[in-house]
C-alpha cells in the first residue's frame, strides 16, 4: 500500500472543542513552541506503528502522553530520538532564538544536537561503569586522551544541587539502586542541557514517595524553562502532573485535553476507545490452608534481593495480594514457589506435606500453577509450536506421548480445545509461538496453567505490558479459579491492580512480607517505602 | 542508508533452498583461487566432476568419504540443537577410533556378530566420555565449553601419538607408529567387491534416519529442542535440563566416536595418527549446511565428500593445490551463515535525504 | 629438586618464558579488544595463520621486516572485518562465524602458499628478527639476557599492554568501548554508534592477534609451516578469561603461561628418559583448560558478548 505523503489530520468527535480549549491556555501563557512532530509513519511488515501522527510541545509545558501498550508511544518517540527512521513525517524543533530546524531522520546525534533527552523506561546506563563515566559517554571526543573532568565534575555537582538530584559519582552503576540509576538517566540528559526530554514510565520502579519527589524536582526545572513529554499509563500521576494530555490507539492519535479539563473516565474513553470494564471484586470464601511459608529466608545476591522470614498461610479460595516496589525480594519469592530457588531457611507446607524446598517438577506435581513475570524468558520456548508449549510441563502424561514417542493427534486435539477455550489467536496450533502477541502468550500460559486445576496459583505480574481487554480477561479468569477452589498468590507492582483483585493485601518491602488490613492507597504506600504504618 | 528489518516469518523457500544456494555458492566461488593458481577454470570443474562421478570406484570413494563426515556432521547437529558448541568432534573421532583398536586386536575373541558391536560401543562410549568431559566442565565450574573441546583435540591428538609409540604400538610395524591391525572378525565388511565402500556407510544412513526419529518424533527430541532454545523456560516447565544437557553431550561425543571406528574398522584397518584430515572439524560444517536436521546431514556430507575427492582428482590431474577443497567447505559455511541470514531479514533502503 | 632451582635460577629460562609468551601477549589483548565489545572472535587461530603467513611473505618478497609486520596487521584486520560484517551489522551467529573465518583464513593460506611455492624441497626462508642488543644494558648480570635480548616483536607486544591499557583505562574511547560491551543501548542513547565502536575493536583487536602470528614466522621461526599456531589462538581465548579481560592481567596470564612452557621443555630434557615427550608438549593445552576452570566461576563476562544488537528493532 502507498503511503500518502502529506499528513492527514485526524479530526475527532469532541476535538474542536478541546483543541480550542487548549488554544486558550496557550492564549494566557503566551507559550513559544519548541517541538512540533508533524505525520509521524511508521511501519513494521504489516502493522501501522504510528500512523500520521501530529504532535505539538510548548516551552515549559508538560505533556502526558498516554495509550495502551502498542498503542504507539514507544515507536513515536523513538521516531523523534532517530532511533527509528520514520517512513514518513519530521521533526520541528525550535531554538531559544526562535529559529527553526527539522531533524534528520534516524540520526540520535540530531536529537541530541537539537538538545532533546530522553529517560527510558529500561535504563540506558553501561553498569561496568562509573556514574560519572555513564554520563560523558559519548560527550567527550573519542581520541582525547587526557581528560579532563575537572570541569565536567564541577557542572555535574551544580546540576545536582540545582536539580536536587544527587548520584555518587564515581561508584559503578551495578552497584546501584534503581531509584539512583533513575537520577543518573535524568542527570545524564540534564548534563547535556537538554531543552526538552522525555521521561517514558518514569514511576514504574519508584515508591508512591520516591515519585512524588521526583515529580517535585521535575516541575521546578519545568518553572526554569525545561519543556517535558510524560509517558505514562497511571492516570492518577497523569492527572497530578501534567498541563495537557495527548491519547494514542492503535498507532493513531485519539484524543487531545487539557489536563484541567479531563477525568479519568474521559481519558479511559479515549484510550480504549469504549467503556472499560475491569471486573468488579467480589469477595472470596477461603476454605482451608493450601499453601504455608514457615519462616522462609534466601541470601541477597548481587542480582537479586533475598527474603527474610517470610511466612504466609494461603486458603483455598482466596486471592492474596503482594504489593511492592518491584525489587524487593519479589522475584525471590516468586522463584522460591516456583521451584527455581531453593531457601536458605525455612520451610514450605503443601498438600500437608512440609518441604525444604521445591522444584520446578515438585512444584508441578503438588499442584502449584505458576505464571512467570517474564513470560517470554520463562513462560514459553517461542521456537516450540503452540501445541507443543501447551504440554511442555506434562510431557510425561499418557495423552502426550507413548512409549516416548509423541501422540500428535491428541496434541493437536489438546491445543484446538484450549486455543478455542481461552481465545488463543494466531497463525495456528502448528505455528511457532514466537508468531503470538504478548497478549496471545500469556493466554497460552494461562491455558496451560489452569487447564490442570492447580491448587495454588502464582500469577507474578499477569497483567503486565497487557492491553486492558486482555489484563480484565486475565483477572477475570483468575477470579474463576479462585472461585472454584485455588489459592491465588497475586504478585503485581500495580497497586490498582492488587486493590482491584485481592482478597488480602500484604506488602513486600526489603526482602519482608507484611500484612496490612488497610485498603488506602497512602498508608500502603508507606509500606511499600518501608515506614511502618 | 539501508535498514535490516526481520522478515515476519522466516521465508519458507529461501529456507530451504539457503544450503543449496551456499553450495552452489561455494562452488562457483572456487573459481577465484583457481584463476590464480591458473588453473583451466572450466576444465578444472570437469575434472571435478569426473572425479566423483566419472566411474563407480570415484562415486563409492565419495561414499566412503562422506561417512565419517555423516557422524561427525551428526555430532555437531545433535550437540548444536542443545545449544551445546560441541568443537570437539575431531578430539572424540580419536578417541572412539583409539578404543576400537584397544579393543579390537585382540582383547576379545568371538564372531563378527559379536566383535562388531562391541568394537562400535567401545568406540562410543569412549568418544562419549570425551564430550561428557567439557560439558560436566561448563555445569560443574561453567567454563566455556567452546574452548575446552577444541583444546582437548590437541590434547587428545598428542596422546593418540603417544599410545602409538608405546603401547597401542604394532610390534611388527618396523617403528612406524601405528597400530596392530583390527582382527578380521571385528572389521566392517565391504559392500561391493575390490570397492573400498564398507558397512559403515549404510550404518551412517541408519543412524541419521534413528536420529531423525528421535528429534522429530520423540519427547526426547521435544526435550533437547526445548532446552537449546530455551534453557530458562525448561528448567521453569520441569525438564531437568542439566541432566538432558550431559545426554546430548555423550550423544554427541558417540556420534563421533562412532566415526573413528568406523574409519578404524571399515577402512583403514589400524589406528595412526593421520586417521582423520580434520572430519571433526568437517562436521561442523556439514551439521550447518544441514540446518542442524539429520537427514539434511546426509546431503550435506555427501556434497562435501564430492568436494573433496573431486579437488583431489583435479588437483593430481592438474597440479592445483588440494588446499581448493578446504577453501572450499570454508566457503560453503560462510555462505550457509549469509543464506540463513537472508532468510529470516529482509535490507531495505530508507530515505536518508535531510527533510530540508 | 635442585635441578628445578636450578632452572629458576638461569636467565635464558626467564628469556624464553618471555619469548614464548610474545605470541600469546598479542593474542590475548587482541581477544580482549573483540570481546570488551561484545564481540567473541573465534576467528583468532586463522587470524594467526594470516599474520603468519603474510608477515613472512611479505618479508620475504620486500626483504624488509617491518613491511612484513604491517602487511600481518593489515591481513589479520581484514579478516577480523569480515568477521566483523557477519556479526554486527549482520548480527549472525559469533560462534558459527568465528570458527568458519578461521576455517577459511587457513585454507587460503594454506592454499596461497602451496600455490606460490608449489613443490620445494626445503621450505624458502627468511632473515628473521634479531635480538634488540642494547648496549650496556644487555650486558646487566640477569636483566641483561632475559629483557635486552629479546627481538623488536616482543618489545612492541610490551608496548601494547601499555597502549592498551592506557586506552582502555584513560581515554573516552576505552570507555565506549566497555560501555557497548556491556550496554550497546547505553552508547546508542548516547548519540555514538555501536557499529563503528565494535566493528573498530574487532578490526583493531584482529590485527594485534595477526601481530602474534607475525611472531611465529619472522621472530621465533624464520619460515611457514602448515599447522604452525597449533591452538594458540585458542589458547588465547581460554587465557582471557583467565585476565578477566583487563590488560595488566593478560600480560601477566601470558607470561605464566610461557613460564611454565619453558618450564616443561627443560623438564622435558631431565625426565625425558622416564616421562614420554608427549606429556609435556600436552601440558599447555593442559595448562589453558586449568586457567579457564580457575577462572570460569567468578569470571564477569561482558553483559553483551555474544548477543547482537539491531539498532531500532523491536
Amino acid at each position: 500500500m502507498a503511503l500518502p505523503t502529506t499528513p492527514v489530520p485526524h479530526a475527532l468527535p469532541g476535538s474542536g472543542a478541546t483543541l480550542l480549549a487548549s488554544d486558550n491556555r496557550h492564549e494566557m501563557t503566551k507559550p513559544s513552541p519548541v517541538l512540533s512532530l508533524r505525520g509521524m509513519t511508521k511501519r513494521f511488515g504489516s502493522v501501522l506503528a504510528a500512523d500520521h501522527i501530529d504532535l505539538e510541545l510548548a516551552r515549559g509545558e508538560v505533556l502526558a502522553l498516554l495509550g495502551e501498550n502498542g498503542a504507539g508511544k514507544t515507536t513515536l518517540m523513538n521516531m523523534l530520538f532517530g532511533q527509528y527512521t520514520a517512513d514518513a513525517g519530521s521533526v520541528h524543533v525550535w531554538h531559544e532564538d526562535g529559529a527553526e530546524i527539522i531533524l534528520p531522520p534516524g540520526q540520535p546525534q540530531a536529537a541530541i544536537e537539537a538538545k532533546i533527552g530522553m529517560v527510558h523506561q529500561h535504563f540506558t546506563l553501561a553498569e561496568n561503569l562509573s556514574v560519572i563515566d555513564n554520563i560523558l559517554l559519548g560527550t567527550e571526543r573519542l581520541l582525547h586522551l587526557n581528560r579532563n573532568r575537572r570541569a565536567a565534575r564541577a557542572k555535574l555537582e551544580a546540576l545536582m544541587i540545582h536539580s536536587g538530584l544527587e548520584a555518587p559519582l564515581d561508584r559503578k552503576v551495578r552497584e546501584l539502586s534503581v531509584g539512583e540509576r533513575q537520577r543518573v538517566e535524568i542527570l545524564k540528559a540534564l548534563y547535556r542541557d537538554v531543552r526538552i526530554l522525555v521521561l517514558d514510565e518514569p514511576t514504574a520502579v519508584l515508591t508512591p514517595q520516591e515519585a512524588d519527589t521526583l515529580f517535585a524536582s521535575v516541575r521546578s526545572m519545568v518553572e526554569n524553562g525545561l519543556s517535558v513529554i510524560f509517558i505514562s499509563h497511571k492516570l492518577r500521576e497523569v492527572l497530578a502532573f501534567s498541563d495537557r494530555i495527548a491519547v494514542l490507539r492503535h498507532g493513531k492519535k485519539t484524543g487531545e485535553m487539557v489536563t484541567a479539563d479531563a477525568d479519568t473516565h474521559s481519558i479511559i474513553r479515549m484510550m480504549i476507545g469504549e467503556e472499560h470494564d475491569m471486573p468488579e471484586r467480589t469477595p472470596g470464601t477461603p476454605r482451608d490452608s493450601v499453601l504455608k511459608l514457615d519462616g522462609v529466608s534466601i541470601h541477597p545476591t548481587r542480582e537479586t534481593r533475598g527474603l527474610s522470614d517470610v511466612t504466609l498461610d494461603l486458603k483455598g479460595g482466596e486471592i492474596v495480594g503482594i504489593a511492592g516496589v518491584s525489587g524487593n525480594g519479589q522475584s525471590a519469592l516468586a522463584r522460591v514457589l516456583s521451584g527455581l530457588l531453593a531457601p536458605n531457611a525455612g520451610g514450605i507446607e503443601i498438600g500437608g506435606e512440609r518441604l525444604a524446598a521445591l522444584t520446578p517438577r515438585a512444584a508441578l506435581s503438588h499442584g502449584i500453577g505458576r505464571i512467570p513475570e517474564d513470560r517470554h524468558h520463562d513462560g514459553i520456548i517461542s521456537a516450540l509450536s503452540v501445541s507443543e508449549n501447551l504440554v511442555i510441563e506434562r510431557l510425561g502424561d499418557a495423552d502426550v506421548q507413548r512409549a516416548g514417542f509423541l501422540r500428535r493427534a491428541s496434541m493437536a486435539k489438546n491445543a484446538e480445545a484450549l486455543s478455542a477455550a481461552y481465545d488463543v489467536r494466531g497463525p495456528g496450533i502448528h505455528a511457532r509461538s514466537a508468531l503470538l502477541s504478548g497478549g496471545n502468550i500469556q493466554k497460552l500460559i494461562l491455558a496451560r496453567v489452569l487447564e490442570t486445576h492447580p491448587n495454588v496459583i502464582l500469577a507474578n505480574q499477569p497483567t503486565r505490558g497487557l492491553d486492558f481487554r486482555a489484563a480484565a480477561e486475565v483477572s477475570r479468569r483468575l477470579i474463576a479459579a479462585r472461585d472454584a477452589g485455588a489459592g491465588v498468590i497475586l504478585i503485581s507492582e500495580d497497586l490498582d491492580e492488587v486493590l482491584s483483585l485481592a482478597d488480602r493485601v500484604l506488602v513486600m518491602h526489603a526482602g519482608e512480607l507484611t500484612e496490612t488490613e488497610s485498603r488506602d492507597r497512602a498508608s500502603i504506600g508507606q509500606l511499600m517505602a518501608g515506614h511502618a504504618a | 542508508m539501508i535498514e535490516i528489518v526481520p522478515r515476519e516469518q522466516p521465508s519458507r523457500r529461501l529456507t530451504t533452498g539457503v544450503p543449496l544456494l551456499a553450495a552452489i555458492g561455494s562452488l562457483l566461488l572456487a573459481a577465484i583461487p583457481l584463476a590464480f593458481a591458473g588453473a583451466p577454470i572450466f576444465e578444472a570443474y570437469g575434472q571435478m566432476f569426473t572425479g566423483v562421478f566419472g566411474s563407480l570406484f570415484s562415486f563409492t570413494e565419495m561414499l566412503t568419504r562422506a561417512t565419517p563426515l555423516i557422524f561427525t556432521g551428526l555430532a555437531a547437529a545433535v550437540a548444536f540443537r542443545a545449544k551445546l558448541w560441541n568443537i570437539g568432534g575431531e578430539g572424540q573421532l580419536y578417541l572412539g577410533a583409539m578404543a576400537a583398536v584397544w579393543v579390537g586386536t585382540g582383547m576379545i575373541d568371538g564372531p563378527p556378530i559379536l566383535l562388531v558391536p562391541v568394537v562400535l560401543l567401545a568406540g562410543a562410549i569412549a568418544g562419549g566420555l570425551g564430550m561428557l568431559g567439557p560439558a560436566l566442565l561448563k555445569t560443574r565450574f561453567g567454563a566455556d565449553e567452546v574452548v575446552t573441546s577444541l583444546l582437548l583435540n590437541f590434547i587428545i591428538l598428542i596422546f593418540v601419538q603417544m599410545m602409538l609409540e608405546g603401547p597401542l604400538k604394532d610390534p611388527m610395524s618396523l617403528g612406524w607408529p601405528q597400530s596392530e591391525p583390527i582382527v578380521d572378525e571385528a572389521v566392517l565388511p565391504q559392500l561391493i567387491a575390490k570397492m573400498r565402500l564398507h558397512a559403515g556407510f549404510l550404518l551412517a544412513i541408519g543412524t541419521a534416519i534413528i536420529a531423525h526419529v528421535i528429534m522429530a518424533m520423540t519427547v526426547w527430541g521435544l526435550r533437547i529442542r526445548a532446552v537449546g532454545e530455551n534453557a530458562a523456560a525448561a528448567r521453569h516447565a520441569g525438564m531437568p535440563v542439566k541432566r538432558i544437557f550431559l545426554a546430548v553431550a555423550f550423544a554427541s561425543g558417540a556420534l563421533a566416536g562412532i566415526a573413528g571406528v568406523s574409519e578404524v574398522a571399515g577402512l583403514k584397518g589400524y589406528l595412526t595418527s593421520d586417521l582423520s584430515p580434520g572430519f571433526g572439524y568437517t562436521g561442523i560444517v556439514v551439521a550447518m549446511l544441514a540446518g542442524l536436521s539429520p537427514l539434511g546431514v546426509v546431503a550435506a556430507a555427501l556434497f562435501i565428500a564430492s568436494v573433496f575427492v573431486g579437488t583431489d582428482s583435479m588437483s593430481r590431474a592438474m597440479g592445483v593445490s588440494s588446499f581448493l577443497a578446504d577453501l572450499t567447505v570454508s566457503m560453503s559455511l560462510i555462505c550457509v551463515l549469509l543464506g540463513g541470514f537472508f532468510a529470516r531479514f529482509r535490507i531495505r533502503r530508507v530515505r536518508t535525504e535531510d527533510a530540508a | 629438586m635442585m635441578d628445578i632451582l636450578q632452572i629458576f635460577l638461569s636467565d635464558s629460562f626467564w628469556a624464553a618464558s618471555l619469548r614464548i609468551a610474545t605470541p600469546l601477549i598479542f593474542g590475548v589483548l587482541g581477544a580482549l579488544l573483540c570481546e570488551r565489545s561484545g564481540v567473541l572472535n573465534l576467528g583468532i587461530e586463522g587470524i594467526f595463520v594470516v599474520g603468519a603467513m603474510m608477515g613472512w611473505l611479505v618479508a620475504y618478497l620486500t626483504g624488509s621486516l617491518w613491511l612484513g609486520v604491517i602487511a600481518a596487521a593489515l591481513s589479520g584486520g581484514l579478516f577480523g572485518l569480515f568477521h566483523a560484517i557477519l556479526t554486527v551489522p549482520l548480527g549472525l551467529s559469533q560462534h558459527v562465524s568465528g570458527l568458519g573465518i578461521t576455517m577459511f583464513a587457513t585454507a587460503l593460506m594454506s592454499f596461497a602458499y602451496r600455490t606460490i611455492f608449489p613443490q620445494v624441497a626445503t621450505p624458502p626462508r627468511i632473515e628473521p628478527f634479531r635480538a634488540l642488543d642494547i648496549p650496556v644494558l644487555s650486558d646487566l648480570p640477569f636483566l641483561g639476557p632475559v629483557l635486552f635480548q629479546q627481538t623488536a616483536l616482543t618489545w612492541l607486544a610490551l608496548l601494547m599492554v601499555g597502549l592498551v591499557w592506557y586506552l582502555m583505562d584513560r581515554t573516552a574511547l576505552g570507555v565506549a568501548i566497555k560501555a557497548v560491551g556491556d550496554n550497546p543501548d547505553a552508547v546508542n542513547a548516547q548519540g555514538l554508534s555501536v557499529m563503528r565502536l565494535r566493528i573498530g575493536a574487532v578490526v583493531a583487536g584482529s590485527a594485534l592477534m595477526a601481530l602474534g602470528g607475525a611472531f611465529l614466522t619472522m621472530s621465533a621461526f624464520d619460515a611457514f609451516f602448515f599447522g604452525m599456531v597449533n591452538g594458540r589462538g585458542w589458547i588465547c581465548i581460554a587465557l582471557v578469561i583467565f585476565a578477566s579481560w583487563q590488560p595488566r592481567k593478560a600480560l601477566l596470564g601470558a607470561l605464566l603461561f610461557g613460564m611454565f612452557d619453558a618450564l616443561q621443555v627443560r623438564l622435558q630434557t631431565m625426565a625425558g628418559a622416564i616421562v614420554p615427550g608427549q606429556v609435556f608438549l600436552m601440558v599447555p593445552y593442559v595448562l589453558s583448560i586449568i586457567a579457564l576452570i580457575i577462572a570460569a566461576r567468578k569470571a564477569d563476562y561482558p553483559r553483551a558478548l555474544l548477543k547482537p544488537w539491531f539498532k531500532g528493532q523491536r
